[in-house]
């Protein structure tokens, strides 16, 4: 078993009070690996992005506790949390969160320079990272000039900024039709490929197919876990039935 | 570095993604800054013309006054006198020009240049035998110039030339250091002779064409004494009498001629903080709106490890650098608009003291400017800074629901358009709060206007209808200030509506997808408007009447027509109702499913 970047034990999440109390997340205990991409599936409102929201430090636990890298996530001030997330997490949205005014470029060189790298190696780390996803090409186009896989693919690049220890994606195909789904999950193939720890929510069967663990999350709670042991390598396209 | 250049290049994006945006705020700030320099370099502009008329008019140290000559003389015997003119007859008179009627003090004069006070001739000659100078600002006021026809007294004279002196104030301040013009002093008028009215002016007379015009008031005696030491004029003056005469000393004659621009400074100063309340309201409103533009971007940036410090301090450094831009065009207007107000007007020669920007002046105006920018930036920023991340990414709004069930209970009676409007206008208390203390202060600053013109209007008609270079110089001061203040103003009225019809901008369009029509939730908006800004109105009418009566120290305020503040008041209210709905059209624009679409990304 590789080294555990991220852990939790007996997680909890609840909103409100009272007769208004919602329980989003019911003593969830995990653990990943490093370089292993686990995916949580669930109907909408189960909770999984609530889950991804306390594993980045996005939101505070009601109870339990959370470990990245070591750190108590939970028990850390905003200064620490805001470090952390510069340094150890990477995140993808559905909606992407591009920054308009800023070009493609910029917006990945954005993580690098909040932690604190000068602007010729963000610059440096920037153009890495578009050439990696395939949009050299597009390194000064503004995000209302890219379609929509391709915003995708930059937020990507942004997340990976910093190197950071887990990518955490939030329905990263959500958004996009047949063909830009493609595109990302075959970018999030070619990071499990290189080893770079994932968790990834998702509605998206095919997505998470590609993943080493599925994990099936209702009410909160962890319901079901399976491990798909490499079997979508190499076949990703057929398997996701996006091809042909 | 890193950071540094990450705020910079996010902070100069932003501006140059919303040039309208950053052209109100710059409007905003930069008019505080050119108030506040306006205000600051006007400070003692008069004394540079003062003391050059001073020089070229052999000015007095003290100028002695009285009905008996030998008496008056008795000031050129006291101790540290160097030099005196005088005495010199004086006497009252009615002056009668094409135009007007009105009052002067003609003063008798020789052809041989007098040692103390010999006026300076601006125009024509000096005064000989049925020629008369008159003071240039008494001229200017009453329309008259070299070769024109006056009587005084009755009595025919041409008007020889005209003069300016330091012995005595420039019209209409005369009798601000004590003219004796129907004061007790002056011997009984002759049963016949004419009415005195209004404020006099100075008209210098042969000594002869003086007795011929004094049957009616008789004479008074002037001399005018220079001292070693100046400075001990004011010491004599208000020391134990050792003659028996009336005594003015040059400062005092110096601050009844600074008169003509202390009104203009007080109505700077005074515009100079209503402006700046109302650039507070505008860059409040400004940065809150911009708030809610950028709710995702502060999410984005904290999920990308951006502190708290720093989402704050992004906003922070944004409206600091419109701050300091405004501040430098602020400085720049003030300095070159300063010359036309601190002209020192017809009753001195000279220019003022070209108006200096010391380091004094443009550091308390950077102050006044950044202060503007981080007192209205700081709340939002520091509300961007504690937003939760998760709702900031899905830049949903918590404190929408503040609406009160009363409230709801109430507004579900009203019409559509007011049902909708107060909902808004209670949704964002703050808000209706700015636009309520920005509304007040327009109505302030109108009503001060017109209470203002009231008053000079009843001074216009006890001056015969001379003009009055303090109420005309107040009047321009004043609708200045005013001018800029309804710009602001109306620049609040917009980014008002615009930020209420951009916050509401997915209830808007579920509204309309549940039936409302365009034109109700147009009326909504400015039914919201119209609701926060009614008490600023109401408010304002009194206040802009107590300002008026605390800043001009006026005996007598004569109060405009009811009729007339309650349209002024009435027509505030409907412009700023009006002006909400220029922005919520332009907002309203998109498709409704494209808004509520936009809410699922």
């Amino acid at each position: 078993m590789s080294e555990c970047v991220l852990r939790t034990r007996d997680l909890r999440k609840e909103f409100g009070k009272g007769d208004a109390l919602v329980r989003a997340v019911v003593e969830v205990s995990l653990e990943v690996a490093a370089a292993e991409t686990v995916a949580i599936m669930g109907p909408s409102g189960c909770g999984k992005s609530t889950l991804l929201h306390l594993l980045g430090g996005l939101e505070r636990p009601s109870g339990g506790s959370i470990e990245v890298a070591g750190s108590a996530v939970d028990r850390l001030g905003e200064r620490a949390l805001a470090k952390l997330r510069r340094t150890a997490i990477g995140f993808v949205f559905q909606a992407f969160h591009l920054i308009d005014e800023l070009t493609a470029r910029e917006n990945v060189e954005l993580p690098a320079l909040l932690a604190g790298r000068s602007p010729r190696v963000a610059r440096r780390r920037a153009t890495e990272l578009l050439e990696r996803v395939g949009l050299a090409d597009r390194a000064s186009f503004r995000p209302a000039a890219l379609s929509g896989g391709q915003r995708q693919r930059v937020a990507v690049a942004r997340a990976l900024s910093n190197e950071p220890l887990v990518v955490l994606a939030d329905e990263p195909t959500g958004n996009l039709d047949s063909a830009a789904t493609l595109e990302v999950l075959r970018l999030f193939d070619s990071l499990r490929a290189t080893g770079q720890t994932l968790v990834i929510v998702t509605h998206d069967s095919r997505i998470a197919a590609t993943a080493d663990r599925l994990i099936s999350m209702r009410d909160g709670a962890f319901v079901d876990e399976t491990r798909l042991t490499g079997g979508t390598r190499g076949s990703l396209g057929a398997l996701a039935g996006l091809e042909g | 570095m890193g950071r540094l250049l990450l705020v910079g290049r996010l902070a100069v994006r932003d501006i140059r993604h919303r040039p309208a945006e950053t052209a109100l705020a710059l409007l905003a700030i930069g008019a505080v800054a050119a108030v506040l320099t306006l205000g600051l370099i006007l400070h003692g502009v008069t004394a540079n013309p003062y003391q050059a008329t001073r020089t070229a008019t052999k000015g007095p140290d003290l100028v002695a006054q009285g009905p008996d000559a030998s008496q008056v003389a008795g000031v050129t015997r006291l101790a540290g006198v160097t030099a005196s003119s005088g005495p010199f007859a004086s006497t009252a008179a009615s002056l009668s020009t094409a135009r007007y009627t009105g009052t002067a003090m003609v003063q008798g004069r020789t052809g041989t240049e007098a040692a103390v006070d010999q006026p300076s001739v601006t125009a024509g000659a000096w005064v000989r035998p049925g020629g008369v100078v008159l003071e240039r600002a008494f001229a200017t006021s009453l329309g008259v110039g070299v070769g024109d026809r006056i009587t005084l007294n009755y009595k025919h004279f041409t008007v020889a030339g005209l003069a300016v002196s330091t012995a005595w104030p420039p019209y209409p301040e005369l009798c601000e250091t004590g003219c004796m013009i129907g004061g007790p002093e002056l011997s009984a008028p002759a049963a016949n002779a004419p009415d005195l009215n209004g404020r006099p002016g100075v008209i210098w007379a042969t000594e002869s064409d003086v007795r011929s015009i004094s049957s009616y008031f008789g004479l008074n005696y002037v001399v005018n004494v220079t001292l070693k030491d100046p400075a001990q004029a004011a010491a004599i003056v208000n020391g134990p009498a050792r003659i028996q005469a009336n005594l003015t000393d040059w400062e005092d004659i110096s601050t009844a001629d600074a008169l003509l621009v202390t009104d203009e400074q007080t109505v700077l100063q005074v515009g100079t903080f209503l402006i700046v309340l109302l650039a507070l309201a505008s860059v409040a409103l400004l940065a809150g709106g911009r708030m809610i533009e950028q709710t995702r971007r502060v999410g984005l940036l904290k999920a990308a490890g951006g502190t708290p410090d720093l989402v704050a301090g992004l906003l922070l450094a944004e409206h600091l650098a419109i701050a300091l831009a405004a501040a430098g065009a602020g400085l720049l207007a003030g300095w070159l608009i300063a010359p036309v107000l601190s002209s020192p007007g017809a009753g001195l020669i000279g220019t003022p003291s070209a108006p200096s920007l010391t380091l004094g002046v443009v550091g308390l105006v950077l102050a006044a400017a950044l202060g503007v920018a981080l007192l209205a930036t700081l709340v939002p920023a520091i509300r961007a800074a504690r937003t939760s991340t998760v709702s900031a990414l899905a830049a949903t709004s918590s404190s929408g629901a503040r609406r009160r069930k009363r409230l709801i209970a109430l507004s579900t009676r009203l019409p559509v358009p007011l049902l909708i409007g107060l909902r808004l206008a209670a949704r964002r208390p703050r808000r209706s709060l700015l636009t309520m203390a920005s509304t007040a202060v327009t109505t302030t600053s109108v009503t001060a206007v017109l209470v203002f013109h009231s008053t000079a209007s009843l001074s216009y008609v006890s001056q015969q209808g001379i003009a009055n270079p303090i109420i005309q110089r107040d009047s321009e001061a004043l609708f200045a200030v005013a001018a800029l203040l309804i710009v602001l103003a109306v620049v609040n009225a917009v980014f008002t509506g615009w930020v209420t019809a951009v916050d509401a901008r997915r209830s808007s369009a579920l509204t309309q997808a549940l039936g409302a029509t365009p034109r109700q939730l147009l009326q909504a908006q400015a039914a919201a408007q119209g609701i926060a800004a009614l008490p600023g109105v109401i408010a304002g009418v009194p206040l802009g009447i107590a300002l008026f009566g605390a800043a001009s120290h006026a005996h007598t305020i004569s109060l405009p027509s009811a009729g007339l503040l309650a349209l002024a008041a009435l027509g505030i209210l409907t412009a700023v109702a009006a002006l909400a709905v220029v922005p919520a059209r332009a907002v309203a624009r998109g498709s409704i499913s494209g808004v509520l679409q936009a809410e699922l990304a």
